[in-house]
């Protein structure tokens, strides 16, 4: 008995390093399937499940059973495979993303599946949110359709950066170069428009397995481009967030007298101990004593860690603060600018007041839409009226606290929100903050002192004040121009 | 003038490991956030607590992400009474050298109707002792979040859904209409009565789980390992026979063989597998190669495609 055991984990060994390796080198990379309904999305995943063996063998007999004869190829269903609510069986489209995971010997992937179809855009942007990589697919037979515009554009605005489009169903097109030619070109134009520099574009067939995980140069000879799972392989995860450090507080932890601890999750920069920091919104400043884990008192943390943080003196902190660098803060202030999805029926009403969730805090706010995306010209509109269900619109938050945030494209974790409605208590929003609005700001802080923007007589005259002069160092006078100074009044009403 | 960790008292003073791999490191970062992001977020948690490899590491996780106070809400065993003896033993073990609370719950209808995984079948079974007992102890619990270890890539259903799973106040999940998930934004405002259920393994696979358990040294019910054990072959499932209620059905005899579980639950309804593999090293290597799912071995599983969705959408994990 131990002598045959002996000899089977000697033969299976080789196999499980190499496994291990493909875990520990690397994180894995996370993509999303998006397009227009019926382009082959969950058939392409499932294919690619299918190729490299992510398919046990009594998996394999549920998909063939119910399959049925779906094809005149003869080959199983393989969308069924990601498609596993009834309903989507029942009506042959995916419905809700689907999570999956495989890898390579090279690398191991997180896979999310979204629907094509237009109603559940919400899913689509679910998975959309947590993506380093969007395979956008179009049906070679159809080209570009205003929701592979959206779907790109959603992934876009969310920060992914790279795009594979997938032309997929070659093999009902006669594996015609020209047709690639077209739509990959009319594809480059438009992402180079959203921003979107690297692409790869690969003519496959999905059903057949061509080009995903086997290279079809028989079929397509003319195409020297790498397969799906090369370039899959090649893409690179997202890095985690640089810049200043932020932690928004998630929990306080007080297990004795003689211990508070703050617990969250590192959302930028890194720390260690004797670092500044500042609580927001208080402003409060402390050090930073120890970073405690279950496993170690540590001696610095970075970006994506779990930890609690203690700090070196009394202060008040509680959840939804986010406790950050000195020396590289955030933006504060109750006024600021974001594009959102519209996410629900209703759509985003204008003047009515949301919850909005960013990190650990929820706070009220209340949307003025500026302008919506016109996704057949890529132009925005604009739109002041309510953003119906799946609208891509510019808006400006206007909060009733100190609301604290960075620009999405400067840190995901603390430029992102969602909008919950208060009568259904469901989220109804996804939005990417863009900047502070009103960078006039009638009265802001920075650094030490207090800047105060007044139009230029008055601005004159309180400078000439001996009280102003002897206090300085507190407090620094903007001079406006009438113009500007117009701008600040109208915007008043929010800021001040 | 702040103490330091060490100065406070803290029992088990934490053993130092190598550093987990980024992979593993990024899936235990992801689990505390939502520990913690539900502990803050809900009036009256709880955990569900199967006793498997799943639970046994959701358990480490949870110690973890409150370190250094107690995990802050009660464990949920629903006892079926048809486990096995062996996972019984470990849980109270557990519960006890972690200092935990744990609640214990049983469908009395089981008992009062003489309902066994036996007689009644294996769907009607689950869901009176598994589901409905699931239900009662919730509500009689009152919790409006409870936290569950299962993983999206067990089963096509799972797949689907989210790590914030909303349910009605009679613990319906709707499938077709999920709250959208974006980011680590969790959306934690219910009503009264509605509750959610959570999972923080959501993107482990089970490759991760074993590797993990070996990373972190957490401890398992022996049954995971391999042993020679009793057992009858019944319905093409190898069915451990060391329980008393289990009757040999004309043709069946008890065989020996060294066998292990990859899951586990009520022992007549889980089948156990061929195997060597006495120890995690052993396990990791046999499941690399494995040809075949881990729900392969449970009967309530294989009942048809779909019934997994069906069970959930009526309250089941
Ligand atoms: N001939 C051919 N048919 C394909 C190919 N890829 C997908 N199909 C078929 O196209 C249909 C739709 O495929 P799905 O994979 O369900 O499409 P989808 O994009 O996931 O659809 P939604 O998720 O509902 O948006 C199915 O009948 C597939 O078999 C392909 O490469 N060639
Ligand atoms: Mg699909």
């Amino acid at each position: 008995m131990s002598a045959s055991a002996a000899t089977t984990s000697a033969t299976i060994l080789p196999f499980a390093e190499s496994a291990a390796r493909v875990h520990r080198d690397t994180r894995p990379l996370r993509l999303i399937t998006c397009g227009s309904v019926d382009d082959g999305k969950s058939t392409l995943i499932g294919r690619l499940l299918w190729d490299t063996k992510a398919v046990k063998e009594d998996q394999a007999a549920s998909l063939a059973r119910d399959s049925g004869a779906q094809n005149d190829l003869g080959l199983p269903d393989f969308a069924l495979l990601l498609d596993g609510l009834q309903a989507e069986r029942e009506q042959g489209i995916t419905i809700d993303v689907a999570y999956r995971y495989f890898s390579t010997d090279r690398r191991s992937f997180i896979v999310a599946d979204t629907p094509g179809h237009e109603q559940y855009t919400r899913n689509m942007a679910t998975g959309a949110s947590t993506a380093d990589l969007a395979v956008l697919l179009a049906d070679a037979r159809v080209g570009l359709l205003e929701q592979t515009r959206r779907h790109a554009t959603i992934a876009s605005l969310m920060g992914i950066r790279q795009f594979i489009l997938a032309v997929n169903k070659f093999d009902l097109v006669n594996y015609d170069r020209e047709i690639f030619d077209r739509i990959s070109h009319e594809f480059r134009e438009f992402a180079l428009s959203l921003g979107v520099r690297q692409i790869t574009a690969i003519p496959m067939s999905a059903l057949k397995g061509e080009n995903v995980v086997a290279p079809a140069s028989d079929a397509m000879p003319w195409y020297e481009g790498p397969t799906l799972i090369e370039a899959l392989e090649l893409a690179t995860a997202r890095s985690t967030q640089a810049g200043g450090f932020r932690m928004p507080v998630q929990r306080v932890v007080r297990p004795g007298e003689s211990f508070r601890g703050y617990q969250g999750t590192v959302a930028g920069g890194a720390i260690k101990p004797g670092d500044s920091v500042v609580i927001l919104p208080s402003g409060t400043v402390a050090n930073v004593s120890q970073i405690v884990t279950f496993d170690l008192v540590r001696n610095a943390a970075v970006a994506g860690d779990a930890i609690t943080l203690v700090l070196d003196r009394q202060v008040d902190v509680a959840r939804g603060d986010l406790i950050v660098s000195i020396d590289a803060q955030p933006l504060t202030g109750t006024a600021f600018d974001a594009q959102l999805v519209a996410l629900q029926q209703g759509g985003i009403e204008p003047g009515k007041r949301y919850w909005l969730k960013s990190g650990s805090r929820r706070q009220r706010v209340s949307i003025e839409p500026l302008s919506q995306l016109d996704l057949a010209s890529g132009q925005w509109r604009p739109h002041a009226s309510t953003l119906a269900m799946n609208a891509i619109g510019k808006v400006r938050l206007a909060f009733e606290e100190t609301a604290v945030f960075d620009a999405y494209e400067q840190n995901r974790a603390t430029g992102a929100f969602i909008l919950i409605d208060p009568d259904t208590l469901n989220t109804v929003a996804g939005g990417m903050i863009t900047g502070k609005r009103a960078n006039l700001g009638g009265l802001k802080r920075e650094g030490d002192r207090v800047v105060l923007s007044l139009p230029a007589d008055l601005a004159e005259q309180l400078m000439a004040s001996d009280l102003f002069a002897n206090r300085r160092d507190e407090a620094e006078i903007k001079r406006l121009t009438a113009a500007e100074a117009a701008t600040l009044w109208r915007n008043a009403g929010s800021d001040i | 003038m702040p103490l330091s960790v060490q100065e406070t008292e803290i029992k088990n003073p934490p053993v130092s490991r190598p550093p987990l791999d980024p992979h593993l490191k990024a899936l235990e970062n992801e689990a505390i956030h939502i520990f913690r992001e539900v502990a803050a977020e809900f009036d009256n948690p709880v955990m569900l607590y199967s006793i498997g490899k799943d639970s046994s590491v959701l358990l480490h996780l949870a110690r973890k992400a409150f370190f250094p106070g107690r995990v802050p809400f009660p464990l949920l065993h629903v006892d079926t009474t048809w486990k096995f003896k062996e996972m019984i033993e470990f849980r109270d073990r557990i519960a006890e050298e972690y200092d935990l609370d744990l609640v214990v719950h049983t469908n009395t209808r089981g008992k009062e109707e003489g309902i066994t995984p036996f007689t009644h079948g294996s769907a009607f079974y689950t869901d009176v002792m598994k589901t409905e007992a699931l239900k009662q102890a919730l509500d009689a619990g009152g919790y409006d979040a409870a936290f569950g270890g299962a993983r999206r890539d067990e089963e096509a259903s799972r797949a689907k859904e989210r790590i914030y799973s909303f349910r009605t106040p009679d613990h319906k999940w709707d499938p077709r209409n999920q709250r959208p998930e974006l980011w680590n934004v969790y959306n934690g405002m219910i009503r009264k009565g509605e509750s959610v259920r959570a999972f923080p393994l959501s993107n482990w696979t089970e490759v991760d789980i074993w590797r993990y358990i070996q990373a972190e040294d957490i401890p398992l019910v022996p049954l995971y390992y391999a042993a020679e054990r009793p057992y009858v072959e019944r319905d093409g499932m190898m069915i451990l026979a060391e329980d008393p209620r289990l009757e040999l059905l004309p043709g069946e005899e008890v065989k020996h063989g060294s066998i292990r579980f990859r899951t586990l639950g009520c022992f007549p309804l889980t089948g156990a597998i061929r195997s060597t593999a006495s120890n995690l090293d052993e396990v990791i290597a046999e499941l690399e190669i494995a040809t075949v799912s881990e729900r392969q071995g449970r009967a309530i599983d294989r009942d048809q495609s779909g019934s997994m969705e069906k069970k959930k959408r009526e309250g089941y994990f």
